[in-house]
């Protein structure tokens, strides 16, 4: 195994149009879980399709430690990849058993007898449906189905894992118990791992690491933690989390973290140009006296909490969280704890 | 273990020029050669002779409105059936669908003999029964009405097999959400099964279309004695009478009906456009819809149907192979097996026969699908800007008339091949070429609509476990298409063992084909003997269908198309 390397990939497509991706640069390391986030048409699922090998990238390379898989050139086919992949659709293979879909990387890799039924039975317990192998596909959940497809991946012991939107198709309870499974999955096999999403829960609930990506391009490469906290620029941190971005005048200097009592300055401050974006996140707001005055435009009870959202006098929306009721129209005083220039 | 590959597509690189020979052997080749004699012609002026002769134009017109006709006919009964059959709780579904199936396997010049044997002052039946018309009256199927009506039960199996695969592949969740949304049965079947299934109801139609304006055996024998000529009896005439332009004469009329089969399959094409309903996954059962009180009136009705257009014409098939003569009233004390003696124990010719034709389908069935596997996987996974013309090339022979095809492989192989220097011109491997070409596209069509609806990332799936080319073909790709792939190989044996337009002009002493054996007989006017040998081949075909259905449970599901 070795870290996959992306550089300057890029895609565009014979129909003509604007890039699908976009001088894409990324480095996953050895071992990690990559998640690439993205909104529909983004062209995520365009790169896992590049690193899969069923598309060849139009500039740039792909390689996987020092051995290069794809560029403009010339491309090692998918099946000398030793990838392995989970399909938004399963892509199990309805004339074959559940066993029978599992085993066959291995049938293929010429294992066979003892050893491919003892790898199968292996692969069919990490995912707890060990007394399915003589189903057909077509008998089973879409969970199931999707678990199957996960043991399949696990049999093979592959170098990097794809997995393509694999939760869409799946409800929400599922989808928690399937996080738990991908997570197992990692933790024991090792394995690089690809996950395309444009849920960004999913992303940083499973991942080491996120990518956001819009039209093309690659916005942030960073933590789940780094991600949320650090955003760069409006589209991730639109993207990424809950909050509200404002656009305030610029302050002076390189400072982009700001506590309370520099939000009070630029708040206060005449309104002058340039303007910045600040993005506030909703538990940084504290319902608290003398602060900004603001306007309660809708309230949603989350059962824990009352989630707000508020209007500032020039008419900016935030978002914040209240412990007691409060009704739309109520004027509150407001302190923000933090925020963050974008 | 690293092996670069140039393309970023799925196949390998052998695969798209040994798709372009085997296309240009089988298509391009032999209507090149046609083509440049009727250029040659056209050059020469000895076209626009033929093209003011008022009989050519009159004969265009009989062609295209039996054609259409008969393709309604095709529709309302393939899709009749198919519709009640696939998505209704009939019983006897099996049954049914077996019966169904066996106006098309009988060969027309069969068919025709046996609805001349049901109708007209002539037939043995009436007169048994009494029913026959007074002598000098007319015979009714002597018309366009009449062929476009026998083009219809032949070709209704088409439609049906075709709408048949269309539904069955209908994900059943479309169907149960549909009616969650509040639509009634009605509204389900017109606002969800037929749209998705149009597809396959418009491939049924040009099918049945195509075929209809290639039919050689029923005009023949009932069109030339009402003079009505369609563009291959007019053809088949014009051979007759050969003469020094004969060549000429009609690799123009062939390029006429090229051009009215392209025009033909671009309307289908733009049906088809932008229509992709490939199923994602796995696609579930069909939902079965309740008809409750109308049951016994949709069974009565296929029922009737059955009778109508087969049982009814076998039987009369049957008296006419019984009574001593033509005309001759059938009764117990006329009844003879003398034609059955006569063909079974007396004549080598039939024995001949026999083995040529199944030898010929069988041939041409199984080498035709190794071709049309991988030509059906290159045509929807290729991203050539070639598809359209290579899938247009392949359909052509079909489109066009056997007769066409005879004739082109008689100009292309009249004399010795260059370099080899061996003459196949009165052998069986001419036929087998010509059978090759001319079924290449029954054989094609459903396979490629197997690999269309194939959800693409089950064969990536299998790309990522390591498959290779070979070993995916034989694991995923024919095990999912193995059902249109059963398909096709029975279409094109039973098509091709009933065959009589290409090898009426190709074959010679020794290489005569069963269709060939039966026109001959009727022609010289021993209609019962035809009509006895008629009545073995349906035998033969119905035995090898029930030889089928008791395979059927060992064969892949789907393989036998009236099962489900």
């Amino acid at each position: 195994m070795a870290k996959l390397i992306l550089n300057r990939l890029s895609k565009t497509f014979d129909t003509g149009g604007r890039a699908a991706v976009n001088d894409v640069s990324l480095t996953v390391r050895e071992g990690g879980f990559l998640a690439l986030l993205g909104p529909s048409g983004c062209g995520k699922t365009t790169v896992l399709r590049m690193i899969a090998g069923f598309e060849q990238p139009s500039d740039g390379s792909i390689l996987l430690g020092e051995r290069v898989l794809a560029d403009a050139g010339e491309m090692v086919a998918p099946e000398h990849r030793n990838m392995a992949m989970v399909f938004q659709s399963y892509a199990l293979w309805p004339h074959m058993s559940v066993a029978e879909n599992v085993g066959y990387p291995l049938k293929v890799r010429g294992i066979s007898g003892e050893k491919r039924g003892r790898k199968v039975r292996q692969a069919l317990a990490a995912v707890h449906l060990e007394t399915y192998a003589d189903r057909r596909p077509a008998d089973l959940s879409g969970g199931q189905r999707q678990r199957v497809a996960l043991a399949r991946c696990l049999v093979t012991e592959p170098d990097v894992v794809l997995l393509d939107e694999p939760l869409a198709n799946l409800d929400r309870h599922l989808r928690q118990e399937m996080e738990e499974t991908f997570r197992e999955f990692h933790a024991r096999s090792g394995a690089t791992m690809i996950y395309v999403t444009h849920d960004q829960s999913e992303a940083m609930a499973l991942a080491t690491d996120v990518a956001v990506m819009s039209e093309g391009r690659l916005l942030q490469v960073a933590t789940p933690e780094e991600v949320y906290a650090r955003p760069e620029g409006r589209l991730v941190g639109g993207l990424v989390g809950q909050g509200a971005i404002l656009s305030l005048p610029s302050p002076f200097g390189d400072r982009r973290l700001f506590d309370w009592p520099a939000m009070q300055e630029i708040l206060a401050g005449p309104a002058q140009e340039p303007r910045a974006d600040i993005l506030v996140r909703p538990q940084d707001v504290e319902i608290a006296a003398e602060g900004q005055v603001a306007t309660v435009l809708s309230v949603l009870f989350e059962g824990e909490r009352y989630a707000l959202r508020l209007a500032l006098p020039d008419g900016q929306a935030l978002r914040a969280f209240s412990r007691q009721p409060v009704k739309a129209g109520d004027r509150l005083s407001i302190v923000i704890r933090a925020a963050w220039r974008l | 273990m690293t092996r670069p590959q140039k393309q970023g597509n799925s196949q390998p690189r052998w695969l798209f020029p040994f798709v372009v020979t085997v296309i240009f052997c089988l298509s391009v080749l032999p209507l090149g050669r046609l083509a440049a004699t009727g250029i040659m012609s056209a050059v020469r002026g000895g076209a626009s002779e033929l093209l003011s002769d008022p009989g050519l134009w009159r004969s265009v017109y009989d062609t295209l409105s039996t054609s259409f006709f008969g393709m309604i006919a095709a529709v309302v009964l393939g899709g009749g059936f198919a519709l009640l059959l696939t998505l209704f709780d009939i019983r006897g579904k099996a049954f049914l669908g077996f019966l169904f199936m066996l106006p098309t396997m009988i060969p027309p010049q069969v068919t025709a003999l046996a609805w001349i044997g049901m109708t007209g002052p002539s037939s043995a039946l009436l007169k048994a029964l009494g029913l026959a018309p007074p002598l000098g009256s007319p015979q009714p199927l002597y018309s366009i009405g009449g062929i476009a009506l026998l083009y219809g039960v032949q070709n209704a199996a088409l439609v049906y097999l075709s709408l048949r695969a269309g539904l069955l592949a209908l994900p059943r969740d479309a169907v149960e959400a549909a009616r969650l949304s509040g639509a009634s049965s009605f509204q389900v079947l017109k606002d969800v099964i037929l749209p998705l299934s149009l597809p396959g109801l418009a491939a049924g139609a040009a099918i049945a279309f195509v075929s209809c304006v290639g039919n050689f055996g029923i005009p023949a024998i009932l069109g030339i004695p009402a003079g009505i000529y369609t563009l291959p009896t007019l053809i088949y005439s014009k051979f007759a009478a050969f003469g020094p332009r004969t060549f000429a004469d009609i690799s123009v009329l062939s390029g006429l009906i090229a051009i009215l089969s392209v025009i033909g399959l671009m309307v289908e094409a733009r049906v088809l456009r932008g229509r992709d309903y490939r199923v994602i996954g796995l696609s579930g059962q069909v939902a079965v819809f309740r008809l409750g009180a109308w049951r016994w009136l949709a069974e009565l009705l296929l029922w009737l149907t059955i009778f109508l257009i087969l049982a009814m014409p076998l039987i009369a098939l049957v008296a006419s192979s019984l009574a001593p003569a033509y005309g001759v009233p059938l009764s117990p004390a006329t009844v003879t097996i003398k034609a059955y003696e006569e063909i079974l124990l007396r004549q080598a010719a039939t024995r001949i026969a026999f083995t040529n034709s199944l030898s010929l389908s069988l041939a041409t069935a199984f080498g035709l699908l190794v071709v049309t596997v991988l030509t059906g996987y290159f045509l929807v996974r290729s991203k050539s800007r070639f598809v359209g013309v290579i899938s247009a090339l392949a359909e052509i022979p079909y489109a066009l008339p056997g007769i066409v095809l005879a004739v082109a492989f008689i100009l292309l192989f009249a004399a010795p091949i260059p370099v080899i220097g061996i003459s196949i011109y009165g052998t069986i491997w001419i036929i087998l070429i010509a059978y090759f070409s001319s079924f290449f596209a029954v054989s094609l069509k459903p396979v490629v609509s197997a690999f269309r609806q194939l959800d693409p990332s089950l064969e990536e799936a299998a790309r990522l476990s390591g498959a290779g080319f070979a070993r995916r073909l034989v694991d995923i790709l024919v095990p999912l298409v193995a059902p249109a792939a059963g398909a096709s190989v029975i279409l094109v044996f039973l098509i091709a063992c009933n065959e009589l337009t290409v090898s009426a002009l190709l074959w010679s002493a020794g290489t005569q084909t069963l269709g060939v054996l039966i026109y001959n007989l009727d022609d010289s006017g021993s209609f019962n003997i035809a009509a006895a040998l008629s009545v073995l081949v349906v035998i033969m075909v119905i035995a090898m269908m029930v030889v089928l259905e008791l395979m059927a449970k060992r064969l892949p599901k789907g393989v036998v198309p009236w099962r489900s």
